[in-house]
């Protein structure tokens, strides 16, 4: 391994990761404020938005954010529909995240026992006060560990960005390669960079689970 | 007095199975009702009824002569007027217990936060748990949990206060300390509908005994010590009879 050509890649490598790193957290703002939304008309049975929201679902879970990717970006032109390679990142990320992201907050909402929120109504609260006080900060300290695992997945998910050409740190590790052949350097920093990304993430992720789970109150 | 609840010919099913059969009853401000009757005998339904927690068929209920409909907007003023304390300790698991009881009278009825904190404070003192304030409920006993239950409903300044079998899941040293609130409660000149198992508590507390069956209202009498030791009716006899030891 030759340390002066990773020193050089360097800067490459730090754009990179700022680019994904951008597009990854506001995906993942998109993706949550779906899944927080979705969640909550399933969790209200709003009639028909149920349905659609399922069909959006099952059609996001089970097909691969590659295959997405590619239809929002060479597709949609085609319908006349144009869309930057960084939002169609965001996009692909969002959707597929929303989706996600709105079983694992669905599944929370619905792990809190009715009792909660017929003591609240009881004490002549709203719907929307019992859901937003009561309801909702419960039910998302229990869909912590499910929230993080899908921020991580969809972090690692932006390595298919490279195939809409966005130079992200897929993107320039291969470009490198194709370029100078030093194949073993691109990809140990590649490792290394997705390494700076998520652990702190991870960590960040265990740190709060302990913090705000809700079997912990009191302690 | 006048009348703050007001039940006519309640009707109360869940598909074909008829839970509540035209049930009357009226309830006089500063009145201490006590519903008892065997299990699923449709008493806790009742409560629910009262304060819109269930639909109901037929009939009409008025709290402050306002008819209860859980569909309408007017139900959450009406919740207000009614509290209500639960079986199961109901309080709000991640705030505290000073948070659990100022929420509502903050959110719902915009009291400043302050002066609900004033007043919660005072009446966690009366019944014994001002020094827990602080405390998650998963670190109380059952007890404190329906004791601090008890004031989170007063604290909204409620008309009247249900009460749904608040002793069923407590252990046995535990039953004491929540009557004896519930007991202070009545004599302070609180209306309270109360449904519970606790016949000493039931004769120690009731301005009026009202025995549910089936479904129906078999017996009602304000002669408290009378229907405890003589029923007037056989289906009383024989409920009164299972709680006997010879």
């Amino acid at each position: 391994m030759d340390i002066e050509v990773i020193r050089s890649y360097i800067p490459l490598y730090n754009e990179a990761l700022l680019l994904t790193f951008k597009i990854g957290m506001l995906g993942i703002l998109t993706a949550f404020i779906i899944g927080l939304s979705g969640a909550a008309a399933l969790y209200f049975k709003v009639p028909v938005i149920g349905k659609i929201l399922t069909a959006y679902i099952e059609l996001f879970r089970n097909t691969p954010l590659l295959v997405q990717l590619f239809f929002i970006y060479f597709a949609l032109p085609k319908l006349g529909i144009r869309i930057s390679a960084q939002t169609c990142g965001i996009m692909g990320l969002g959707l597929i995240g929303g989706a996600y992201m709105i079983e694992t907050m669905r599944s929370g909402l619905e792990s809190i026992d009715i009792i909660q929120s017929e003591s609240a109504l009881s004490l002549g609260m709203s719907k929307g006060q019992v859901f937003w006080n009561i309801i909702l900060p419960q039910a998302i300290s229990i869909s912590i560990p499910g929230i993080m695992a899908n921020v991580i997945f969809l972090l690692k998910e932006t390595s298919v960005f490279s195939t809409i050409s966005l130079m992200d740190l897929m993107f320039t590790a291969k470009d490198l390669i194709g370029m100078y052949a030093k194949t073993i350097e691109c990809l140990f920093l590649l490792v290394v960079y997705y390494l700076i990304m998520l652990l702190p993430v991870s960590i960040l992720g265990s740190v709060v689970e302990r913090r705000v789970r809700y079997a912990g109150f009191g302690d | 007095m006048g009348e703050l609840v007001k039940v006519k010919h309640l009707h109360k099913e869940y598909g074909r199975n008829v839970v509540l059969k035209d049930i009357d009853l009226s309830v006089k401000k500063g009145e201490v009702v006590v519903i008892i009757g065997p299990s699923g005998c449709g008493k806790s339904t009742f409560l629910r009824c009262l304060n819109g927690l269930e639909e109901i068929q037929g009939g009409v209920i008025t709290v402050d002569g306002l008819p209860v409909e859980p569909d309408k907007k007017d139900i959450t003023k009406i919740r207000q007027k009614i509290g209500m304390v639960f079986q199961s300790y109901d309080l709000f698991p991640h705030k505290t217990v000073l948070e659990n009881v100022v929420l509502a009278p903050v959110k719902v009825q915009k009291r400043y936060k302050d002066d609900a904190i004033r007043e919660a404070l005072v009446l966690l003192d009366k019944v014994g748990l001002a020094d827990k304030k602080d405390y998650y409920p998963r670190q109380l006993s059952g007890g404190q949990k329906q004791r601090v239950a008890i004031v989170r409903a007063l604290l909204m300044h409620p008309e009247v206060i249900l009460f749904d079998e608040v002793t069923a899941a407590l252990d046995p040293e535990m039953v004491h300390e929540v009557l004896q609130t519930m007991l202070d409660l009545a004599r302070s000149g609180s209306t309270m509908i109360i449904v519970t198992h606790e016949m000493a508590f039931a004769k120690a507390v009731a301005d009026r005994i009202v025995f549910f069956d089936q479904g129906e209202i078999v017996e009602e009498t304000t002669d408290v010590k009378g229907f405890f030791e003589n029923p007037s009716t056989d289906r009383a006899k024989r409920f009164l009879k299972t709680f006997a030891y010879e």
